[in-house]
């Protein structure tokens, strides 16, 4: 039985979950949506915990696993009933896991999920629903030119991360011809957009972009073609940056390498190995942050988990302190789902595993980014390499320095957007 | 010009890796008409086991070329225990055959996330081929060259196997007239099961011997899986040589086409395949055993 | 190949009556919405794996490469949809283009058969995929299409998930008329033939090719209809409905229920709706799951389901009614 009960009595999940035939939940007889503070907050989760992107999705749900031991599992004043539900990392399984978890399971708030495309699979249908979602995916648009009032991104859009990086690559490496490499698909486009737009305001200019297919079993075909630059940069997701970054170490070159918030990601560091030293990375969290509730968080994870935390994990831990805190104001009461959305928007806070965060107008986080460097000096909880950090920018929004109206007016970053320029 | 140097040098090894995932592939199909599709699942396991030997998570810690013939000794037995536990008894049934193999895969795949993590696996290049071999201003890895020469051994170890020796007769008699080979008196069922687990065994040693290039991650087996397909397809089904010239056309396909048309990059390894099978349907070395 | 004979008529009228009941009757013993659409999704899976069937148990060539088709269907409809046609025309024109690519197909993967059948379609399927994926202009790429509204024909609204199961539930049950008449007819016979002799059949002069090119057209058809029920269904089309594994599971669902029965695909398309959306809620390692009841079937019942399950249910019958131990020999006859 992989499903949390953790309400302390015994959940109606649990006891259909022990009847071997789920048949019977389907004569539908359940208990009518109660008084708030009575019946256990309910909380869902879309995740992957099968398959190519199950690292990532097993991470989140440490994350939230974590935050909730933490508080013994009560936040704002109410208990809580925690459903995690795989998706198998498909559109057509996340629709169908979101209906479980609205539908069936009458959850109050939807954290995840994880991918672009899931998340676009279900966006039309948590708005129809009204059902608050703090997603984890990165998809550039949905806090941007097409919002979705009931959707929260407490994480980053795909560029956000790689809008500092592009600043400090210009202004700080004083990088000047850049070769971008990274997946051929919409989370890869909107990090490289954001770098090189970012990149290019400062005097920067990418002078090729290469798009490897998201299965590749072998790089190097693709790392033969960087010449002719100054620096690199990657925005590999999952096991890949591991395998890029060997590829390139093993075909002998020596450019600088930056990354975003996937490539460099706290959670490889237990198996980056000589070929990531010298990597510089810009993340929404880093397991650098010496806070009290950082602290908290990774030892959490190492208690319950045995796991070095990444970002998947922080993120939606710190997912599970803004739903809290909203619950919180307004008293333990998410029944009014619009009501309850204007809370979680209006969340402040200081201390949380990446820092200070707070919500611009469109839902999306603003908030602290770190840039680090990938070093042996320093590590720590048993690692052979560390994340350093080197620099921190502060509120940054998903606009990064342009005015919002500015930045809204072009097209979504894309393959060919901005276009490559001559230089 | 190194550019080129590089992607040849590549192509090569990728072609070498290729060989020792497919012949075994090619030999079962050839043989037994299996369509194994849990070929790439060995792969991963071989990477998986191999780099856990390594590691010396299990008490020992085995230097990389004995923790790759212990892995692939181990990936043999799987394979030979499903040969006779489940293949065995489904004999000219291919639509059962798939439905087992796919099945058999999804079980791997599920097995190696919950026993190793999901998180991707760096294996560590062999000490002492750490290093570079420089040649002409280009460096190329020492290991990738290593990684040539065992591909070359191996096709010549498995040639003189198939062309010199009692089982090798055995083999080629099986796959040319399987009812005559049984008439003259071949124990074609032992022989299943040795083919089956030397296929098994050589998925499982070249996942081990990938392992430092590619790594080891969830999704690996399902990566490799369509690049054996293709080879054998190509080369021709049941062929030693096929698979070896499948091998190296796909290493040098796989490479350039990436390289130099990125844009098709998603049709390169297909269109020369259908290709083929429109024009030549048993593949270019169909028929030739070796 | 199709059902058995033996049964007598008139019992085998009131159990399809019964089983069609039963289908009507579904949304309203299940009220809770989220089971509706399951079974809903299980139906238009069952018309996807009805339509391979076609090809692999009556016409005896396996294909990994029906997403494509079910895909490029899926996908016309959501781009006409989105770029402001009405669903009628977007329904005609991609039921169109879908028979126009499957013809296409057939053209291509019929000069061979076996396993090189499998792979040219295996490879035009991840063709189709690859431009899916690759063509941002007209597909958005993994990003999808999103379908805004499910249609209401006659005033009668698909919005609800009970107002898609029934629209769905009528149809399924055509497909699965047109397929019943399809295998009984002539050409269904020849068919079978061309799968079972084709060499006989050629010297008999049936033109082999030409039957199995109508075979796959009306493959083509059921498909196409499954990809627009699920652009419907979903709202929302990516890439991924069209991957390897998408094909690999229509396949699965087709062997699993038995290749080459009317109920067979049907009852493979449940257990894999059913083991992926449903038991995943309940048994994390669901996959493994999944896999283990593959092998199972193919252990207990190499067949598939459904004559598997016939056939210890005979054997059983026999053994009841003569309480000997005679003859379990009349079991494998493929």
């Amino acid at each position: 039985m992989s499903r949390k009960f953790m309400s302390g009595k015994v959940s109606r999940r649990a006891v259909l979950a022990g009847t071997a035939v789920g048949a019977a939940a389907a004569l539908g007889r359940f208990p009518t949506p109660a008084i708030a503070d009575t019946e256990p907050f309910r909380l869902g989760l879309l995740t992957v915990k099968t398959g190519p992107l199950a690292q990532g999705g097993i991470q989140m749900e440490q994350g939230v696993l974590t935050y909730l031991k933490e508080k013994n599992y009560t936040i704002g004043g109410r208990k809580v009933d925690f459903i995690s539900a795989d998706t198998g990392g498909n559109p057509a399984g996340t629709k169908t896991k979101a209906q479980e978890l609205v539908e069936r399971d009458k959850v109050d708030v939807i954290l995840g999920p994880l991918a672009a495309f899931e998340l676009y699979a279900i966006s039309d249908y948590i708005k129809e629903q009204k059902t608050p979602t703090l997603s984890l995916a990165a998809a550039d648009n949905l806090t941007q030119r097409t919002p979705n009032p009931y959707l929260l991104r407490a994480s980053a859009t795909s560029s956000q991360a790689m809008q500092p990086m592009g600043h400090y690559a210009a202004t700080e490496l004083k990088l000047k011809r850049v070769v971008t490499v990274t997946e051929d698909f919409a989370f890869g486009y909107e990090q490289m957009g954001g770098f090189q737009a970012a990149f290019a305001k400062d005097g920067g200019c990418v002078v090729n972009k290469l798009w490897p297919p998201l299965s590749t079993p072998d790089y190097t075909p693709y790392v033969a073609q960087i010449s002719d630059c100054d620096g690199v940069c990657q925005g590999f997701a999952g096991s890949n940056p591991l395998r890029f970054m060997k590829a390139y170490a093993g075909a002998g070159l020596k450019y600088p390498v930056v990354t975003g918030e996937t490539g460099g990601d706290d959670a490889l560091l237990k198996n980056f190995g000589e070929e990531a030293i010298g990597l510089i990375g810009c993340c929404p969290y880093t397991i650098d942050l010496e806070t009290e509730a950082n602290h908290r968080f990774i030892d959490g994870m190492i208690k319950n988990y045995d796991s070095i935390p990444g970002q998947y994990a922080a993120l939606l831990y710190v997912n599970c302190q803004v739903v809290d805190a909203a619950l919180k104001a307004t008293g333990g009461d998410a029944s009014d789902k619009d009501k309850f959305m204007a809370a979680l928007k209006a969340v402040n806070l200081t201390d949380t595993p990446r820092g200070p965060l707070k919500f611009d107008h469109l839902n999306n986080v603003i908030g602290t980014f770190y840039i680090r460097r990938v070093q042996t000096e320093g590590a720590k909880y048993g690692l052979k390499v560390w994340n350093k950090t080197i620099k921190t920018y502060e509120n940054v929004s998903q606009f990064w320095t342009w005015p919002e109206a500015e930045f809204l007016a072009h097209p979504v970053y894309s393959r060919d957007y901005p276009p490559l320029t001559k230089c | 010009m190194t550019f080129w140097l590089l992607l040849t040098v590549n192509s090569v090894t990728f072609g070498g890796l290729l060989f020792l995932l497919s012949a075994g592939f090619s030999l079962i199909f050839g043989l037994m008409r299996i369509p194994n599709l849990t070929h790439g699942s060995m792969f991963m396991v071989g990477a998986y086991l191999g780099t856990t030997f390594l590691s010396g998570a299990l008490g020992f810690k085995l230097n990389f070329w004995l923790a790759a013939i212990l892995a692939a000794v181990e990936v043999a037995i799987l394979g030979g225990l499903m040969e006779r536990l489940l293949l065995r008894r489904l004999a000219g049934q291919p639509l059962a055959q798939v439905l087992v193999t796919l099945g058999v895969s999804f079980m791997v795949a599920d097995l190696c996330l919950m026993g190793w993590g999901g998180d991707p696996i760096s294996v560590g290049t062999p000490p002492g081929l750490a290093g570079f071999v420089r040649w002409g201003g280009a460096a190329f890895p020492l290991y990738r060259m290593a990684v040539i020469a065992i591909a070359v051994v191996f096709a010549a170890a498995l040639w003189i196997m198939l062309d010199r020796t009692r089982l090798g007769a055995m083999i080629r008699a099986g796959v040319d007239d399987p009812q005559m080979a049984r008439v003259v008196g071949i124990r074609v069922s032992q022989l299943f099961t040795i083919v089956f687990a030397l296929g098994a065994g050589l998925a499982g040693f070249a996942g081990m011997i990938g392992g430092p290039i590619l790594s080891v991650y969830p999704g690996l087996d399902q990566d490799m899986l369509p690049l054996a397909l293709v080879v054998v397809i190509l080369g021709g089904t049941g062929s030693l040589l096929g698979s070896f010239v499948g091998s190296i056309i796909i290493g040098f396909i796989y490479n350039f086409g990436q390289a130099l048309l990125p844009e098709l990059a998603y049709f390169i390894l297909f269109l020369p395949m259908v290709l083929v099978l429109l024009l030549r349907p048993q593949g270019l070395f169909g028929g030739q055993i070796i | 190949m199709s059902a058995p004979d033996k049964t007598p008529h008139a019992g085998r009228y009131i159990a399809i009556a019964i089983a069609i009941l039963a289908l009507i009757a579904v949304p309203y013993a299940i009220t809770e919405s989220y089971y509706v659409n399951i079974a809903s999704q299980i139906l238009l899976y069952a018309i996807f794996a009805i339509g391979i069937n076609v090809l692999v148990g009556y016409a005896g060539l396996v294909s990994l490469g029906h997403a494509g088709l079910f895909g490029i269907a899926a996908y016309i409809v959501a781009y006409l949809l989105a770029a402001g046609h009405g669903h009628v025309f977007a329904i005609v024109a991609a039921l169109a283009i879908g028979l126009a690519a499957t013809a296409c197909f057939a053209a291509l993967a019929l000069r061979a058969t076996g396993i090189s059948f499998i792979m040219i379609t295996l490879a035009l399927g991840e063709i189709i995929w690859g431009v899916a994926y690759r063509w941002i202009s007209l597909t958005n790429g993994d990003n999808g299409i999103s379908v805004a509204a499910r249609p209401a024909p006659f005033g009668f609204s698909l919005a609800s998930a009970k107002g898609f199961y029934d629209a769905t539930l009528i149809v399924f049950l055509l497909a699965v008329m047109a397929v019943t008449i399809f295998v009984r007819s002539p050409l269904g016979a020849a068919l079978c033939g061309t799968r079972d002799q084709p060499r006989r059949m050629r010297a008999l002069g049936y033109h082999v090719w030409m039957i199995r090119f109508w075979a796959f057209m009306l493959s083509g058809l059921l498909t196409s209809v499954a990809g627009i029920l699920f652009v419907y269904y979903n709202q929302f089309i990516s890439p991924q409905a069209l991957a390897l594994t998408a094909s690999a599971e229509g396949l699965l669902m087709v062997i699993s229920g038995g290749a080459g029965t009317l109920l067979g695909p049907i009852v493979g398309a449940a257990l894999l709706v059913i083991v992926k959306n449903v038991v995943s809620a309940y048994v994390t390692r669901w996959n493994f799951m999944l896999g283990a009841t593959f092998v199972a079937i193919v252990v207990f019942m190499p067949e598939g389901l459904v004559p598997g399950a016939v056939r210890l249910a005979r054997s059983a019958l026999k053994a009841g009614a003569r309480q000997k131990t005679q003859s379990p020999l009349a079991v494998t006859k493929r």
